[in-house]
């Protein structure tokens, strides 16, 4: 049998795509942890900061925080300031 | 001379703003001219589209000195807590600035939510440098909330009118005698920084009085020099002030009838 059509084979299926919203705009994305949306968005993870849906999202706990539909994801980044 | 601040020691009395430099070149300039070894920086929110702002932050981080991220745009204890999280994280310091803004147009402290925000930050482990209004009570409530340090205005940020409220200060300085007393907003020209200094104030935070300046690396080399003077004159101990003349030169009757 093809290992991908094996019945516990995990892949992204064309079907399964999350409403959330990145820093305020809508997207449709595939189900991915945070860390996952941070490297698709071709970021350090340690150049920028995360929360989902207000609360804190710490780096290390990225990986295993799954995006889910209607989430809100913010990230931050160092600016200038007084 | 050195001097003790939240865990560390440093020899400038002078901690500098980042923000709205005519260039990066010259904000770097600046920061080397005015001798700070503390320099504030704030934490935005992305654009959905933005680039990344890396240079920036790599910038200020050549620059030696110790980072204070400050917690701008919050307007509750929420916000800010959070905001103090991600600092936190990418500034890899436990310092923060804390401000909870109340007002729009002054941009003043809301005292309410900073002390509900600066109580959480502390048990959560933060060195909290919050910035305050002069109230001496909201002072001694952020105290037994557990900071070690205040920052207590000058004017509203970015006013350039100095020291509007001297008394207030000089009451704070009086009543907190062991409290490391930092005035941070509104603060002009060295003249102010001066006057803070001379009162006893342990240091000063300012930006804008730089950054808007016609030549802000000049002016940030003047600030340097006026808060060391400032420093120096308050621990030469200054002369009393009187309201009449007392004559300097010793004269004795009148020296030129014979």
């Amino acid at each position: 049998m093809n290992p991908a059509d094996h019945p516990d084979a995990t892949r992204p299926a064309a079907a399964a795509l999350i409403r959330i919203s990145v820093n305020g705009l809508p997207q449709s994305v595939p189900a991915m942890t945070l860390a996952q949306w941070v490297a698709s968005a071709g970021a350090a993870p340690e150049s920028l900061a995360t929360a989902v849906n207000g609360e804190f999202v710490a780096r290390d706990a990225r990986a295993a925080r799954l995006l889910r539909d209607g989430d809100a994801v913010m990230s931050f980044q160092p600016i200038q300031g007084g | 001379m050195s001097w003790q601040i939240g865990g560390r020691a440093l020899q400038s009395r002078f901690f500098l703003g980042t923000a709205g430099y005519p260039s990066p070149d010259i904000l770097q300039q600046a920061i080397a001219a005015s001798g700070a070894q503390v320099v504030t920086m704030g934490l935005k929110r992305q654009l959905a589209h933005g680039a990344q702002a890396g240079d920036f932050f790599s910038l200020i981080k050549a620059t030696g000195a110790h980072l204070l991220p400050n917690t701008a745009g919050c307007r509750t204890a929420r916000e800010a807590v959070t905001l103090a999280a991600m600092a936190r994280e990418l500034f890899d310091t436990r310092w923060i600035k804390l401000e909870v803004v109340g007002d729009e147009h002054t941009l003043q402290p809301d005292p309410f939510e900073l002390l509900i925000a600066a109580e959480q930050l502390v048990k959560d482990g933060f060195e909290v440098f919050p910035y305050c209004t002069d109230d001496l009570v909201s002072c001694r409530r952020l105290l037994d909330a557990g900071c070690r340090i205040l920052m207590p205005w000058g004017a509203p940020i970015g006013s350039g009118q100095g020291l509007v409220n001297p008394y207030a200060l000089r009451t704070l300085r009086a009543r907190l005698p062991d409290v490391p007393l930092i005035v941070d907003a509104g603060i002009g020209s060295p003249a102010d920084a001066v006057q803070a200094m001379e009162l006893g104030f342990d240091a000063v935070l300012l930006n804008s009085a730089v950054a808007h300046a016609i030549d802000p690396v000049t002016m940030a080399r003047a600030f340097r020099l006026g808060v060391e003077a400032g420093r120096l004159a308050y621990e030469a101990g200054v002369m009393a002030r009187q309201d009449m003349a007392v004559a300097s030169t010793p004269v004795t009757g009148q020296p030129f009838l014979l």
